[in-house]
């Protein structure tokens, strides 16, 4: 099994032959009209049912309840925009906002790079090729919660590794779970080590499309290995890096398992929300609190914000490599 | 084709989740005839599974033996017995208030804590009515309190008591000695008549033993005074009888408030928020060389998620500064959505019964409600090896006894959640000081609205 995808090379296939003309006998009609015209559709369908039921409707419902104020144990009634006047005055509600930007970015920037740069020492030939692609694809593999827990004793205040590590350079104990930015730190490791791997196979997948005699050309024109990474596996890598980052921005904005697994699976995240995520901000109002209504206008917010952060990735990446 | 893995990879860690617990809760229907819905009683063809689930850390609600005890004898009704996690406001009664108002999801026999039987008793439709069963002519088993707090208000009887707190003081009787303090549990408890003496001896403490911090965080002493507080200011905490907030108004909120942010800022507390693993480690670590300790609490420390077998005899059981209290005590009712509540609220008659209580009292060390079980020779005399032969009976029957029941809210639960949470952030550096007072009143009105 090799990594292999033809994307970048399109093979000229001959002219699909054109479609024959079926004349329609009385009697077989239904069949052909089933074969040709339904066919195509009730084989794509599943999807689109699944989307409905599971995309679609969830997201009307929660638009449509984001306008009450609605308890789980008691009333249902209309406040047509109060959730969203008093989301946009809430300050744990931007605290949470907060909070996930900052794990957004100090998780995302570092991965991409790195994931890139193992990508680039991966796409060399060596020996165990197989292996050691497959190996970076392990920390995938692992339940979240076994991460967490494994994170959680790494990072632990009075018995942790890393605060052990740190005692031999002289610094003072850290409370990981107490601090802001420890705290945003050890959560990132957390994401960065399960997901690094996964982004550097895209990464891999994507180098594997560019032409060879580009770098042969390269090499004889004198250009660097270096200079060939920058001016060459970069910008060509841009449809990837646009796929990964628009990946990474969404799974980044909705994050949720790690912070929570972090705190024993109190979605307050931390005594003082230090780290409660958005998600975890709308799961509490909404499954702890039962304010079913707040924590739906919570979450078209957090879809707003999504779409934001989205496009500007987006505008940001088709500007690498600096050339248009 | 991977579009959103993450967000997949959560929902389908949150579908197995729920999927998990549900067919837990489901249990029952796997052996069921199905035709008993109505609450008649069912001529099962099999065995009728009935789900009890409960929530605590340790040995929880110290079921285990009892539980194996009816299933030996019953072939007819097995228990299927459930312990859903260790924390009951973030977690289990959440999801418990969710599957009542679905109407699936549930056990047939649940443990409610105090904390959640304002709600309970404010949704008559969630339960059976255990009047039904004949469990009326239980009355005399419990004190008064505790029996009509399992009534709703329209008279009908849902719940029937298992445990109450009580209250004493936990120590290491090993690092006393060490610190150069008495060890014995009767003069310890004449070290500290009060909470300011109990300062005092923590602070000689410190002095002589420097890798064991006093008190374990702020939480655990925060609600042990809140009780005794809320006792001499006419027995509410932070709702009064009518359900309005008085977190700000109630001076017991405010002096066990004070005493939490007293206790840390004096540097006596190890920083560990209970029932967390942290606390847990900090136990098998000793970290800490005090718990506040209703009867429930000998379990948490005893099990092996707790301090655990390697320090039986280490720990002992003092009078708590103060006086005495009740924090805790929890019930059993049957969800209406049961499929079989006949046999549920045998099993109910069963488990709050004396023989089931005196055996849980045994196991696990939780004060029985029922009168007959706290005056059954087997729990009055009874020691408790763990805690170095300590007369638990002795201690916590008289404290039972003169029980002040405390009053609590529909809201309770979440009004509790978020005040820990604070009183847990000063004590961890998140909330200064000079703010703590300000957000709890804050975050508490936020949780009750």
């Amino acid at each position: 099994m090799s990594l292999h995808v033809d994307a970048g090379h399109p093979t000229r296939a001959p002219m699909p032959p054109s479609r024959r003309h079926v004349r329609p006998r009385p009697g077989r009609s239904f069949m052909t009209w089933l074969d040709l015209k339904a066919a195509p559709y009730l084989l794509v369908s599943p999807y689109y049912l699944l989307f409905l039921v599971f995309g679609l409707f969830p997201l009307a419902f929660t638009l449509y309840y984001s306008f009450f104020d609605y308890d789980l144990t008691g009333t249902v009634e209309w406040t047509g925009l109060g959730n969203f006047t008093a989301l946009l005055d809430d300050a744990a509600f931007w605290r949470a906002v907060v909070n996930t930007l900052a794990m957004f970015v100090i998780a995302t920037v570092p991965q991409i790079l790195l994931a890139l740069l193992l990508a680039n020492a991966l796409n060399k030939r060596f020996k165990l090729q197989l292996f050691v692609r497959l190996g970076v694809l392990l920390p995938l593999v692992t339940s979240v919660v076994a991460v967490a827990v494994v994170f959680t004793q790494l990072y632990g205040r009075d018995w942790g590794v890393v605060n052990w590590v740190l005692g031999w350079f002289g610094a003072d104990p850290i409370d990981w779970k107490a601090e802001r930015l420890p705290s945003w730190l050890a959560i990132a490791t957390m994401i960065d080590w399960r997901w690094t791997g996964y982004n550097a196979i895209i990464f891999l997948a994507g180098m594997q499309t560019i032409p060879k005699d580009l770098y042969e050309a390269a090499s004889i024109d004198g250009a660097s290995r270096r200079r060939q990474f920058w001016q060459i596996t970069v910008p060509m890598l841009r449809p990837t890096m646009i796929f990964v980052v628009l990946n990474s921005t969404i799974g980044g904005l909705t994050l949720f398992s790690e912070p929570t697994t972090f705190y024993n699976g109190n979605v307050h995240g931390g005594t003082n929300s230090q780290f409660q995520t958005v998600s975890m901000f709308i799961f509490e109002q909404g499954f702890r609190e039962f304010d079913y209504g707040y924590a739906s206008a919570a979450a078209w917010l957090l879809f707003l914000l999504i779409l934001i952060g989205s496009a500007i990735n987006f505008l940001l990446i088709r500007r690498i490599g600096g050339n248009k | 084709m991977i579009d959103n893995s993450r967000r997949g990879k959560l929902l389908a860690v949150a579908a197995v989740a729920a999927l998990a617990l549900g067919a837990a809760a489901c249990g029952s229907d796997d052996t069921g005839t199905g035709a008993a819905a109505g609450g008649g009683s069912s001529a099962a063809a099999g065995p009728v599974t009935v789900t009890l689930q409960t929530f605590g850390g340790g040995k929880n609600f110290g079921y285990k033996e009892a539980v194996d005890k009816w299933n030996a004898e019953h072939k007819d009704i097995q228990i299927k017995y459930d312990n859903l996690t260790d924390q009951f406001e973030q977690v289990y009664w959440p999801q418990m208030i969710q599957w009542l108002q679905s109407g699936a999801g549930a056990g047939d026999v649940v443990g409610i804590d105090e904390g959640g039987m304002g709600l309970a008793k404010a949704h008559p439709e969630w339960w059976a009515d255990l009047g039904e069963f004949g469990l009326q002519n239980r009355k005399a088993d419990f004190a008064a309190w505790k029996w009509e707090n399992g009534v709703t208000a329209d008279g009908k009887l849902f719940g029937l008591g298992t445990d109450v707190g009580g209250m004493s003081l936990c120590y290491r009787r090993d690092l006393f000695e060490k610190a150069g303090l008495p060890a014995d549990r009767d003069e310890v408890s004449k070290l500290w008549p009060t909470w300011d003496d109990f300062i005092q001896v923590a602070h000689k403490f410190q002095d002589k033993i420097k890798d064991t911090k006093f008190v374990d965080g702020t939480n655990t002493l925060y609600n042990v005074v809140l009780v005794q507080e809320a006792a001499k200011n006419g027995n509410v905490s932070y709702f009064d009888k009518d359900n309005n907030l008085i977190v700000d108004k109630n001076p017991a909120v405010k002096t066990a408030y004070d005493f939490a942010q007293k206790i840390s800022q004096e540097g006596l507390t190890a920083k560990l928020r209970n029932f967390t693993p942290e606390w847990n480690t900090g136990m098998k670590k000793s970290q800490f060389a005090t718990l506040g300790c209703p009867s429930w609490m000998l379990g948490a420390v005893s099990g092996d998620g707790g301090a655990g077998p390697d320090f039986k005899g280490k720990w002992d059981v003092a009078a708590v500064p103060g006086g005495g209290g009740n924090w805790g005590g929890s019930w059993l009712a049957v969800p209406k959505q049961s499929k079989h509540p006949k046999e549920a609220a045998q099993v109910l008659d069963y488990l709050t019964g004396k023989d089931a209580e005196v055996s849980v009292f045994n196991y696990a060390g939780n004060m029985p409600s029922n009168i007959q079980a706290q005056q059954d020779p087997a729990v009055q005399g009874a020691k408790n090896e763990y805690f170095n032969d300590a007369p638990v009976g002795d201690i916590f029957a008289k404290s039972a006894a003169a029980l002040q029941p405390v009053f609590l809210g529909v809201k309770h639960a979440q009004v509790k959640n978020a005040i820990e949470s604070v009183v847990s952030a000063i004590d961890d550096g998140s909330v200064p000081y000079a703010n703590g007072w300000k957000k709890l009143v804050d975050d508490a009105v936020k949780a009750a609205g």
